[in-house]
């Protein structure tokens, strides 16, 4: 078990995993309740192949979940760059797109901790023992492929230009007019987190000027990583909020388009 | 454990060219040069390794280089060095120390050093108290941390060097932690080398080497304020008493007006000198801003003597005088020091300190982040609403081993001694800044000074083994007396840190240092005596119980020397002697030791000054401080000089 | 004003040792440490504990305090209820010499493991020039008091003996960072910080952050930028590529 309770290296002989008197056990468990929420509806929503456009209203609003919608089976006007994915139940319709996404969070070194700790329990908390009884961190395969967390990253900036797009889009109703309702508010702040969270990321950090070692001698490139330093502090929250922000696109989207609600309209 | 039972243990032994006791500053660099000379080095610490209380100092490190003024030069730094000191300084020694330190600031940028940097990429220096120019290099409040840190890497990087030389990194450097030297061995009145015990096990040990530098730092913990470690108990003094070498400038004391006073975990910690500088003001219980009740004659036409004025002065320099917090160190002590005797203090014994109400929140969050973090932390206490409690506290000690200026070699052959453990530079006060820089020149001269006196030696001397059976004797004395039931010593200590505390403080009268000698001797007495618990591994109780004998040997020669000087200079302020006298600054009170404990005090005529230095100072400023008559030799020199 | 708190203190050595009690007199505004140094003089004068300045500024006197890693002279008493037992043992990763004292001797071990400050080789002292943005990062880490809380809290070795041979801890992880970052260093440091020092252990969980006195942002400044100057060099096929094409596969260029 945990070398902290095994008293053979020298160390303090005590019994406990940990003398840890707070709720420490509270934050990783609420972690792996929520992620594990959020993975479901997630799975559900991008299997479902329903309710992500709104083909029945005046106005086009798109999921960021099925963006870009390039299966046989979207809607035409939710295919906004082609369609040559074959439709089948088993592939979500941005199946193209959906394992990058997925992946550039999975690497993405804040849900890593969340994970790690919420999962694995390595560690559940600071100076708590962990159950296992070997560590290799992320020395070897596969966890040494988190390494290639800046390819996703890469990947995430393109999707986010497509999401952008979507949201731009999204102004111009189906018979040319502009425009403007709840709905686009909520597809624009959702795209602005994303943003948030793809330019706050580490490797983006490192690319951006991080690398350099004298900031002195790139003064535009210093001004963006002192930018990006900014938003990376808040990495983290930027990690849920996006979540959320998805979740909520993801559901106004579907409610609108499944006829639960009609979308508050501000212009036309 | 019984003494009888430890004597015969086996004592671990070591042989080195160069024995260095403490690693602070002063103490890793003359390592360094050691090792640099090519000799076998070891480094002997109370601590661990890089916990010197060198990490304590937060201004900045004084060094000549003119990155900020370029009309700085060492002449100028010289001259506020002898200015600040009260001309009482060893001048050959403020002469090497200003005109070596920029090469020693400069050389801790190739060991990896980190300072603060000017917009054209050198070195940033900052204003400091005392000083013409921007002098101090610095980073942020952290500079003493840098300074050790980066030392302690150099000595990492050299065992590097070795290790890729012979396989070994400690060949040449050798760092032994948590070790207490307690005695000095001398044969033939030369250094032979040393004794003590590695805290951790309570094991003995002994080096035999020629040469043994001493860098212990100062001896605060001998007063019941101070913003000094639990190390500083004059060790380095004590030894060198001990040893027959000599203790010079004593009775100078440094205490720094501002520390805090509550809550007690945190009594006598700094609060830096900017606090008053951006517009912090003192009041007394009553509220009243005191200090412009404390304006001495010699001040009145410096100072602001209203509020008004001084209230200006913040925005408007030029045309307004300064307000009278900003007086030097030893007046704002004093004057909070008479307000808490009369009555007006603060419940805590202290003044009150405010910030609050001149600057914004934002303000003092920019310009005083660490005080504002060390008050909310420890005290509590929001700087930004409330205001702080304050009052003098122990801070440095200018007296220390009489040293060879040039070499760092004390009367004792063998015996070197650098930073706040030596005596002289800094004659009777210290300007701030001038530490860090001071323990980096002459922990460098040191380390030169005894590689080369090794180098001149024939041959080695011996330890007698009679002293070592001796030494561990004595370091075995406080397990023997708990049979007779001794008293517990930190008992004895907390009364002689009050002794000195409430009788050798910051103003000192002539009947309350007789009482305090007189105390002294009894506590002398009880010393001998106290006894302890538990056994020899790191117990704590018996470490306090060797260091107190240490304590009480150089609080007596602080005793003393303080009775015997009448006069006020410095930091030496005499109640019954208040003004400064031009005889006494030609007077050293050097004090030797008698016996285990008991100290001898004699005069010395001071050296007098090259013409050359002289000449760097206005006749009308050294008339306050020179006799006619050293002054009328000078002319008479200096006239000679040009024919 | 004052009280009895109830102080459960891990009294013991190597061999064996247990939690023992003391009631315990605190006052107002005191800290942990000044509680055990009235243990130390009245109930426990040999407890032995390691400390110096007592002002949060040298990092000696860690240790565990309800089971977080904590200097003990910033730990006020008025974080805990008066009714709350108080428990301190000492760092739990390292061997244990007395009471509260550790043998710190693996952090000494790793540090001397990192190659040292590589001075540029036509630079006399004197002649340094460097941006005060350049050294910003580096003077970051340099803040750190080497408390060894980091050390002792990252679950790498704290749970894993066997990690130490290879895994330098998250000081000296940094320590190497501070180095890559520092403009005037001429050694590439990198591909060591993988291969020799184990920057692949760390799972960036945060702990070390999360114990930090000094408030260094250990991870997201120090490991992670140090993860990605590693990916930099060995996995990045791009910059790889770039490197053969234009040539720039010397130290110095690479530093750039």
């Amino acid at each position: 078990m945990s070398s902290t309770t095994d008293a053979s290296a020298g160390r303090a002989q005590i019994a406990e995993r940990t003398l840890r008197t707070d709720r420490w056990w509270f934050p990783p468990l609420r972690d792996a309740i929520l992620l594990v929420l959020w993975v479901a509806y997630a799975t559900v929503r991008a299997f479902q192949q329903d309710w992500y456009f709104t083909a029945d209203q005046n106005y086009n609003y798109l999921t960021p979940f099925y963006s870009p919608c390039f299966s046989v089976g979207c809607v035409p006007e939710a295919s906004h760059f082609g369609q040559f994915l074959p439709d089948w139940w088993f592939l979500p319709y941005a199946a193209i797109t959906l394992p990058f996404l997925l992946l550039f969070r999975l690497t993405c070194y804040y849900y890593r901790k969340a994970y790690y700790r919420a999962f694995w329990l390595s560690p559940p908390a600071c100076a708590v023992a962990e159950p296992h009884r070997t560590y290799t961190g992320e020395t070897r395969f596969p966890l040494i492929a988190q390494n290639l967390h800046r390819y996703f990253f890469y990947a995430a900036v393109i999707i986010s230009v497509i999401n952008t797009y979507d949201v731009v889009v999204a102004f111009i109703n189906k018979d040319g007019s502009f425009g403007l309702g709840l709905g686009n508010l909520i597809l624009l702040a959702n795209v602005i987190l994303l943003w948030a969270y793809t330019i706050s990321c580490h490797s983006c950090r490192n690319i951006v000027a991080g690398r350099l070692n004298h900031f002195s001698k790139h003064p535009l490139r210093y001004k963006a990583w002192t930018f990006v330093s900014k938003l990376n502090a808040r990495h983290m929250e930027l990690a849920w909020t996006t979540l959320a922000s998805l979740a909520i696109t993801d559901f106004y989207i579907m409610a609108v388009s499944a006829g639960w609600i009609s979308d508050l309209r501000i212009v036309g | 454990m019984t003494a009888s039972a430890a004597t015969s243990e086996e004592i671990e032994h070591h042989t080195f060219d160069v024995v260095v006791i403490g690693a602070g500053g002063a103490g890793l660099r003359a390592a360094i040069e050691a090792r640099l000379q090519g000799k076998r080095t070891a480094i002997i610490t109370k601590s661990l390794f890089g916990k010197a209380h060198t990490v304590m100092a937060e201004g900045g490190c004084a060094a000549a280089m003119g990155n900020v003024n370029p009309n700085d030069n060492w002449k100028v730094h010289f001259a506020d060095t002898m200015r600040g000191g009260k001309f009482l300084n060893n001048w050959r020694m403020a002469e090497l120390h200003a005109k070596e330190a920029p090469d020693r600031v400069w050389e801790l940028e190739t060991y990896g050093a980190l300072f603060d940097r000017t917009p054209d990429g050198k070195i940033s220096q900052r204003n400091f108290g005392g000083h013409t120019y921007p002098r101090l290099a610095h980073v942020g409040d952290r500079t003493g941390l840098e300074l050790i840190r980066t030392l302690q890497q150099k000595i990492v990087s050299l065992q590097q060097e070795d290790h890729a030389a012979t396989g070994d990194y400690e060949s040449y450097i050798k760092v032994f932690h948590e070790t207490t030297i307690t005695e000095l061995f001398k044969t033939d009145g030369r250094i032979s080398g040393c004794f003590g015990y590695f805290r951790p096990t309570g094991k003995f040990v002994r080096f035999d080497a020629p040469a043994i530098v001493l860098a212990t730092g100062g001896v605060g913990k001998s007063y019941s304020v101070t913003s000094n470690s639990w190390e500083y108990t004059g060790d380095g003094h004590a030894l060198a008493l001990r040893a027959g070498a000599t203790l010079i400038n004593m009775e100078f004391l440094q205490f720094h007006p501002t520390g805090m006073v509550w809550p007690p975990s945190v009594k006598g910690i700094l609060v830096t000198e900017s606090v008053r500088g951006d517009g912090g003001v003192l009041r007394n219980s009553e509220g009243k801003r005191f200090m412009f009740d404390y304006i001495a004659d010699v001040f009145k036409n410096l100072y602001a003597t209203t509020e008004e004025e001084a209230d200006r002065w913040y925005t408007d320099p030029d045309n307004n005088k300064r307000p009278p917090e900003l007086l030097p160190r030893d007046e704002v002590a004093r004057a909070i020091n008479a307000e808490v005797k009369a009555g007006r203090g603060s419940p805590h014994g202290g003044v009150y300190l405010d910030v609050s109400t001149r600057l914004s929140p934002e303000q003092i969050l920019k310009r005083l982040p660490s005080m504002y973090h060390q008050f909310k932390e420890l005290a509590d206490v929001d700087i930004t609403k409330e205001p702080m409690e304050v009052g003098p506290t122990c801070h440095y000690v200018m007296g220390g081993i009489e040293v060879d200026p040039d070499t760092g070699m004390s009367v004792v052959p063998g015996l070197f001694a650098a930073g706040e453990c030596s005596g002289g530079m800094h004659g009777s006060n210290r300007l701030g800044g001038n530490s860090l820089s001071d323990l980096l020149v002459f922990g460098r001269r040191c380390g030169l000074g005894a590689a080369q006196y090794v180098d001149g030696l024939d041959a080695r001397p011996q330890v007698q083994e009679a002293d070592v059976v001796t030494a561990t004797e004595r370091a075995l004395l406080p397990f023997t007396t708990a049979a007779e039931g001794g008293e517990n010593p930190f008992v004895v200590h907390q009364e002689l840190q009050k002794t000195m505390h409430e009788l050798v403080g910051i103003i000192r009268k002539a009947d309350e240092m007789e009482l305090a000698l007189k105390k002294l001797e009894d506590i002398a007495v009880r010393a001998r005596t106290v006894s302890v618990t538990g056994g020899r591994a790191f117990n704590p109780n018996w470490h306090l119980a060797l260091d107190l004998r240490n304590m009480l040997l150089v609080s007596m020669c602080v005793a003393k020397a303080a009775l015997e000087r009448k006069e006020s200079r410095g930091g030496h302020t005499r109640d019954d002697y208040p003004v400064m006298d031009p005889e006494w600054r030609k007077v050293l009170l050097v004090c030797s030791a008698e016996g285990e404990d008991n100290v001898r005090l004699e005069r010395k005529e001071q050296v007098p000054m090259r013409p050359d230095l002289l000449d760097l100072f206005e006749m009308d400023e050294l008339k306050k401080y020179f006799t006619g008559e050293e002054l009328g030799g000078h002319r008479a020199t200096a006239q000679e000089g040009a024919k | 004003m004052s009280y009895w708190a109830r102080f459960r203190v891990w009294r013991g050595d190597s061999e064996k040792g247990e939690l023992v009690d003391y009631p315990v007199e605190v006052n107002e505004g005191e800290v942990v440490l000044d509680v055990v140094h009235r243990l130390q003089q009245t109930e426990a004068p040999d407890l032995a504990v390691r400390w110096n300045c007592k002002a949060g500024k040298c990092g000696s006197c860690s240790m565990e305090i309800n089971g977080r890693p904590r200097l003990a002279c910033m730990t006020r008493m008025n974080t805990f209820a008066e009714d709350e037992v108080v428990t301190i043992t000492p760092l739990r990763t390292f061997p244990v010499i007395r009471d509260l004292v550790t043998d710190v001797s693996f952090n000494y071990t790793k540090a001397r493991e990192v190659p040292a400050f590589a001075p540029p080789p036509d630079l006399k002292p004197g002649e340094y020039r460097m941006q005060q943005v350049d050294v910003e990062r580096s003077q970051e880490f340099r803040k750190c008091i080497e408390c060894y809380l980091c050390q002792n809290t990252c679950h790498v070795v704290r749970d894993h003996e066997e990690n130490k041979q290879h895994f330098a801890g998250p000081r000296y992880l940094m320590r190497i960072a501070e180095l890559d970052m520092h403009p005037l260093d001429a050694a590439d440091r990198k591909r060591a910080a993988q291969e020799e020092h184990g920057l692949g252990f760390c799972n960036i969980t945060k702990c070390c952050t999360e114990v930090c006195p000094e408030n260094i942002k250990i991870t997201d400044n120090a490991l992670i930028p140090l993860k990605e100057r590693v990916v930099d060099r060995k996995y990045d096929p791009l910059i790889w590529l770039g490197n053969k094409i234009f040539k720039r596969g010397d130290v110095r260029a690479a530093k750039q």
